[in-house]
This record gives structure tokens, sequence and C-alpha cells, in this order.
């Protein structure tokens, strides 16, 4: 059967009865916003991922691909953004290509909201969908729970007050593609600054008729201040209690060896 | 017929039968406030250069009932403060009628002072002080397991005549900051206020138009998103020179523009 | 002993499933009771040097996901013989809920003040740190939700760290972090004050290794590490950040010092 797993359910049921709480998810408490603009859409992500009130990743990526038109950004449970935006994206390529049409926002904002509703909110994803195709600009906003809405500028995740406060007393009609990179900006930095689950970069993403322009780490606002103290240690600081050397020509005794020939996919490692 | 006070207002005994008087027992446990009832949202405030500038809605709630539509949130203590409340709206007038008192036996210790000229120091209760013992009064209720439940901001002098602005809460927590909101204003107003006053020397450039004009746009913004908020507000300024309370304020130049080309909530095109 | 744990509610082990026992209450029947207490986030820091103490503490205060304020200070003089604590010997910090804090400070700050008005010379850090255990433990069963630490110079002028759970249990040592970050800091500190896990090279095989020996920090060496430790919490901690203060206590007063953290 496709889709989730459901095998270890009992077990863990009754493992929950006994006082057991379930693992913590990464989540994403976030900032993300969109807005349109005369031409286009622009979404904008903080870059903060916490688990409780420990930073989990500086300097994650919340903007997700869709189609080459169509972006997401996401808050809520990481992995579920993660999956549910990969899941729709090649559902609507395939679509795309039995239909032979460029995908369209309104399908994936439908698809993401069907599957969504159907797991009635434990898919913990939360999405701004923008995109602009044949029949113009979009911006939508996905609830857990499968519900959708359509406003000309939206904000999500726990630094969405705070975003929003900066659309109602900034936001107007007509803006161009400079003002409305500028508005999203301001408003993750204010997610950024005054929501403690929203952090560290802004990264923005311009959507138009011709192009899509990913601004990554778009605004830097807060750099790692440099240690002061050295911190290297000498040679032999620490204890080694006891060596064994296994030569590279040995280790088939220890495990069976197969040459890789060509360089396998390498995932982005933080600096 | 019994003409005892008890019996006022009770069924007749010779009529229904005798009056079960068990549940009109007092000596059951002492009921303090669980939560809130009538409650006020936001009270947003922040410093300028010469002094601070208030504000607060004038909406009681009832749960999702905007019940009184004109209760004033903001009280003038002694011409030269003012406080604040958010929270639950009878706490907030069995405070009132407390400072009240304060500023009755305040306004005698001045007299006295002034008239017989005694060695004790007769310097008016400022906004620090009022603040200070506001928190001990709302820190002694929590530690009683009765708490009062608002969250208070106070805003006007210390004693080194620099303008003061600060919070205290349900729990006794009190602290200071150039600007301050309670409830949902902590959320949607305070990040458009440290815009501009981010740092107390921020605070210190501001003009008061400015300050005025900023508070204004951040209650605008709470009308926008507080469902629990209402577009008929307070405004106070404290200033050296006193208090300037507006109570029947309107929200003006509203902007619903981004309503205009909205079809639906999703493929609706018509 | 469950002395300095993070947290006396989530009081288990820090591992993915948590073994704290559930309430019986059914599902939907839970009623709504006042929580007298919050955390307020932010971490404090102590470390005693030969003839300084340095006490520190960031001044974010915050409940839930929002910043209260950018400066609230958590690390105060005390036993000053006036409300500016212009001649005060001894540094308090405290972090927890904020409220039970300042309580605790100003209960504290006014038994050193009598103390002092009555015998005529400032308290002892000995006496005061016994005093405060007291204190603390006077409230064992609705307790200050405060995690103290208290600073100064003990009678042979040598820098001393006393540190405290929120129910009295006290000792003295050589550095404590307490707070939202303690547990990201004190490892770095077992590390570069004691030297834990750090060995001498060369000087012997295996369990043969000699500990590297332990020397008083300088006071340079110790603001280093003090502003070392307070980036890379304010890095990992949500809760961490804003300003730095710092007290350094000497034979000669007390100097204080605030430096910027970020504030994201």
């Amino acid at each position: 059967m496709p889709g989730f797993d459901f095998s270890n359910y009992n077990r863990n049921a009754a493992l929950c009865a006994r006082g057991m709480s379930l693992p913590k998810a990464t989540s994403t408490g976030t900032t993300i916003v969109g807005c349109i603009f005369d031409g286009g859409v622009v979404i904008a992500a903080d870059t903060r991922a916490t688990s409780g009130p420990i930073v989990a990743d500086k300097n994650c990526e919340k903007l997700h691909y869709i189609s080459p038109n169509i972006w997401c950004a996401g808050a809520g449970t990481a992995a579920d953004t993660e999956f549910t935006t990969a899941l729709i994206s090649s559902q609507l390529e395939l679509h795309s290509l039995s239909t032979g049409r460029k995908p369209r926002v309104v399908t994936c904002m439908t698809m993401l909201k069907q599957h969504l509703f159907r797991y009635q909110g434990h898919i913990g994803a939360y999405l701004v969908v923008a995109g602009v195709d044949p029949t113009g600009t979009h911006l939508f906003t996905v609830h857990a729970h499968g519900s959708t809405d359509k406003l000309p500028y939206v904000t999500m995740g726990s630094g969405s007050l705070a975003a929003m406060s900066v659309f109602e007393s900034s936001w107007k009609s007509n803006l161009t593609q400079e003002e409305a990179i500028d508005l999203c900006s301001k408003a993750i930095l204010a997610g950024i600054f005054n929501d403690l689950g929203s952090g560290s970069n802004v990264d923005v993403a311009i959507i138009t008729p011709e192009k899509t322009t990913l601004k990554r780490n778009h605004i830097t606002p807060n750099q790692r201040v440099p240690k002061l103290g050295n911190y290297v240690f000498r040679r032999g600081t620490t204890a080694v209690l006891n060596e064994k050397v296994i030569r590279k020509e040995e280790l088939g005794n220890f495990v069976s060896i197969h040459e890789m020939t060509e360089e396998a996919d390498k995932m982005e490692v933080d600096t | 017929m019994n003409h005892l006070p008890q019996a006022w207002g009770r069924p007749r005994d010779d009529v229904y039968g005798a009056y079960d008087a068990s549940y009109l027992q007092t000596s059951g446990p002492k009921q303090a406030t669980q939560q809130p009832i009538v409650t006020g949202t936001s009270v947003i405030a922040m410093k300028f250069n010469e002094g601070v500038v208030i504000a607060a809605d004038n909406l009681a709630s009832y749960g999702a009932l905007a019940r009184f539509t004109d209760v004033k949130r903001l009280r003038v203590f002694l011409d030269s403060s003012v406080v604040g409340f958010s929270g639950d709206v009878s706490d907030m007038q069995y405070l009132d009628r407390h400072l009240n008192e304060l500023a009755i036996d305040e306004a005698y210790d001045l007299e006295t002072a002034a008239t017989k000229d005694t060695s004790k120091p007769s310097g008016k209760l400022n906004a620090a002080n009022l603040h200070k013992y506001l928190q001990k009064v709302l820190y002694k209720r929590r530690s009683d397991f009765d708490p009062l439940w608002n969250q208070i901001l106070v805003a006007g002098f210390d004693a080194a005549s620099k303008p003061f602005l600060a919070s205290v809460d349900l729990r006794g927590t009190a602290f200071t900051s150039p600007s301050l909101a309670t409830g949902f204003g902590a959320a949607l107003a305070q990040p458009i206020m440290r815009n501009y006053a981010a740092t107390e020397e921020d605070a210190a450039r501001l003009t008061r138009e400015e300050a005025v004009n900023v508070v204004k746009d951040c209650m605008k913004v709470l009308f926008y998103r507080d469902a629990r908020s209402l577009d008929k507000y307070s405004i106070a300024v404290v200033t050296k020179d006193g208090v300037e309370l507006k109570e029947n304020e309107q929200l003006e130049r509203q902007s619903w523009a981004f309503a205009e080309r909205i079809k639906g909530y999703g493929t609706q095109t018509v | 002993m469950a002395m300095f744990s993070q947290n006396p509610i989530m009081n288990g082990p820090s591992y993915s499933f948590n073994d704290a026992p559930k309430t019986n209450t059914p599902e939907g029947a839970r009623q709504h009771r006042f929580d007298p207490y919050t955390d307020n986030g932010g971490s404090t820091l102590a470390i005693a040097g030969a003839d300084f103490t340095i006490m520190a503490g960031d001044t974010r205060l915050t409940s839930g996901y929002s910043i209260n304020s950018r400066y609230h200070p958590k690390v105060f003089k005390i036993g000053g013989t006036t409300a500016d604590q212009k001649d005060a010997t001894l540094v308090l910090s405290v972090v927890g809920f904020s409220a039970d804090g300042e309580a605790l400070k100003e209960r504290l700050d006014t038994i050193c003040k009598m103390y002092r008005y009555r015998h005529g010379k400032p308290m002892s850090v000995k006496a005061c740190a016994q005093r405060l255990s007291t204190i603390l433990y006077q409230k064992r069963f609705f307790p200050y939700y405060a995690y103290a630490i208290l600073g100064g110079l003990d009678e042979e002028g040598k820098g001393a760290v006393y540190s405290y759970d929120p129910v009295g249990s006290y000792e003295r040592e050589q550095c404590r972090t307490g707070g939202a970050a303690a547990s990201l800091i004190m490892p770095f500190l077992d590390n570069q004050v004691n030297f834990k896990n750090q060995y001498e090279p060369g000087s012997g095989e295996g369990h043969a290794l000699e500990e590297r020996a332990r020397r008083p920090l300088t006071r340079q060496e110790v603001e280093v590490l003090v502003k070392d430790a307070f980036d890379g919490a304010v890095e990992r901690h949500i809760e961490v950040g804003d300003g730095l203060q710092m007290m350094v206590i000497t034979k000669e007063g007390i100097e204080e010092i605030l430096l910027p953290l970020k504030k994201d």
C-alpha cells in the first residue's frame, strides 16, 4: 500500500498510555510572507529552525521549489513542509507532462489542500504558495487542516503577527518589484527581531512571468561574532585509552568494499 | 410571618415549604478569580523626548461578545501619571478604587507637608513609585493564589524626572522598555514601535508628534487584526506639564484597499 | 540528587522520550487553573578567580516566543548601605521566574542592609550564602522559582561563588551557569575553567596520562571566557540575547560592564 506506514501505531499508542511522550520534531517556528506586486509575486522567509528553545539550524531553507514558476514558503513541522512540497512538486510535474501544459498555481494549491485535508491536520505543514502561470499571478496560504486563503499579502508562522504589522502599516496597492522585495524583507526582519521562533537571515524569491529569482540570504543581519579566545587544543590533549590500526588493505577482512566510480550527489553542508 | 432580613426576598415558607439555605453557606473554600470574565484588550505606550504617550481602546469584551463599547481603560493618577489596564475589567475597577484611596491619602499628606513644613519628605508619588506599588500588590495577590487578572502599563516620570514607562502583570512580573504593549499589542504593535524606539536613545530623539502618530498607527493595525478591539479609543500624553487625556478618539484614514480585487479563497474567479 | 536540574517541572532525562508520568485526569476534563509561575528565560554565569569574581547575565526578558524587554538586568549588587548600592560588596544573580527573582533579591538585600546597620560592617559572602539558602528553603512548598548565584570575595580575599537550586541546596564552586542556556555553557566552563577532559600531552599512556594542572585564571582570561560563552549561547538558544551585563568584584569595588549581544 502506498503512503504512510502505520505499523507502529498500536505500539506507540501503548507507549503513550504508559506515559511516554512522542519524540519532538524539528519545527520551523518561522516567519514566512508573500506579497503580490505589479507583474509578479514575492515570497520571503527567515532561516531559523528550532527544536524547543534550541536553534536546530541557523541557516535553513524554507523556500521550496514546486515548479520553475511556482514556489512555496513553509512553516510548521520541518519534515512535513519538506515532504509535502516535494510530493506535490513531483505530482505536478507528472501532471504537466501528461497534459503538456505549464503547471498552474491553483492546481498546486488544490492538490496541497486536498492532501492536507485528508490527513486532518496531522501533517503539520503551513504553506504560502506563490507563482505565475498563464492565468496570471497568484498568492495563497494553505493551513495544515486544508483551508486556503487568497490575499494580496500574507504571513504565516510564529512571526506572522510581527510580519503582518509591517504589511498592515506599510502596504499599498500597485507596488513595484523593488518595493515588494523591500516590504517582504522588512516583514521578515520584524519577525526575526521580535519573534523568538524566527531568526538569522532573510531569503527572498521573486517570481515573474519571465523567470524566478531566488535570493538566498538576501539580508544577513545576524552575522556570528568571532570568538575572542583561542580554543585549539594541543595535540595529545585528549586521552587515548586504546588504539587499534586497521590498514586499508586489510579492510576487506571486516567489510565488503565496492569501489565508487562517479561522485554521488553531495548534500549541502552548512559552513 | 418572618420579618428577619435573612428572609427578605425569599419564597414564603408557608406557601413554598422550607427554604434550602445550604448553598448560602459561606464556610466553603474561598473562590478566587480563576479566569477573566469581562476583558479589555491591548494597551500600548511609548516614550518620546519629553514624555510618554499611551493608548487603549474603549471596548470591554465578554468572551467573543463586544459587551461594553464605552469603557475607559486609561486612568490618570495625581495629574502626573497614567495607568493603562488590560485584562479583567472588574479587577481593573477594584484597582481603580484602590488608587483613588491612595490618591486621597497622598493629597492629605501633601497638604500637611505644605502647611506644617515637617521634616518628612514631601515628594508626591511619581510613576516609578506607583509602578513599584502596583507590582507589590499584584505579586502579593498571585502569591495568595488570588490574582488580579490584569496586565498594566504605567506611564509618567521617575524620580530623576526622566520619562518612565513600565509594565506589571498578574504574576507580579515587572519590566520596562522604551516602548511597551500588552496582550495582542505585544505581537502586533511592539514590532512597529520598536522600529522607531528600539533603544532609550532612539526614544529620546522622538518628538511628541512622531510618537503620537506611531501609537495611532499601531491602534489602527490592532483594529485591523485584533478581533477583540474597537475603533474608538483613549489616548493620553504625559509630559512635565501634566496629562492630556482624550477618551473619545476615532480611528482615522483606515485603508481597506487590499479587499478590492479579492475573489473567494481559492479557485473562484468571479 | 536533583540539584541544578534545568526545570523543576520537566525534571526528566533530556532524552526524546520523556519518562515523566502523565497526569491521571481524563482527556477533556482538565480544569483551567491559575499558574503562578512562568519562565522568563535568559542565562547567568559566575566565575571565581584568585582575587576577583565575575558575575554575568544576559539582559533579555522573554515570555513564550516574545521579548518583553531587551534590557532587564539579572545581576544585582546587594547589601550596600544605600539604595544606589555604591558600597556593596556582594553580587546576586537570579534567573528563572523574574518576579520571584526580584522578590528574592529584595529580601536578601534588606537582610544584608539590616546586618550592616546593626553590626557596622558588611555581611561576609559565607554568611550571606547560608542566609540565602535558608530564605529559599523557607518556601520549600511554594518555592521561589529562581536559580540564584551569589558572588563576592571571601575572608581571605579570594573569589567566591555560591550556587543554589530553587529550594535552597547550595554549594561553593569555582564556576557555575544557570538558566536557559546552562546546559550549553556549563560543559564549556568545565573544560575551560577546570580543564576537565584535558590531559598533559605526552605525560603518559592511556589511564596513566596526567590531567592538565588547574591554575587560577586571570581577569582578562575570564572576561574572554564569559563573552565567548554568551556569544555561543546566543547562537543556539532562542531565549538568550540582546545584552550582556557583567559585574567584576575586586577588593577595589564592583565594576559593571555592559556589552551588546545579538538581538534575533
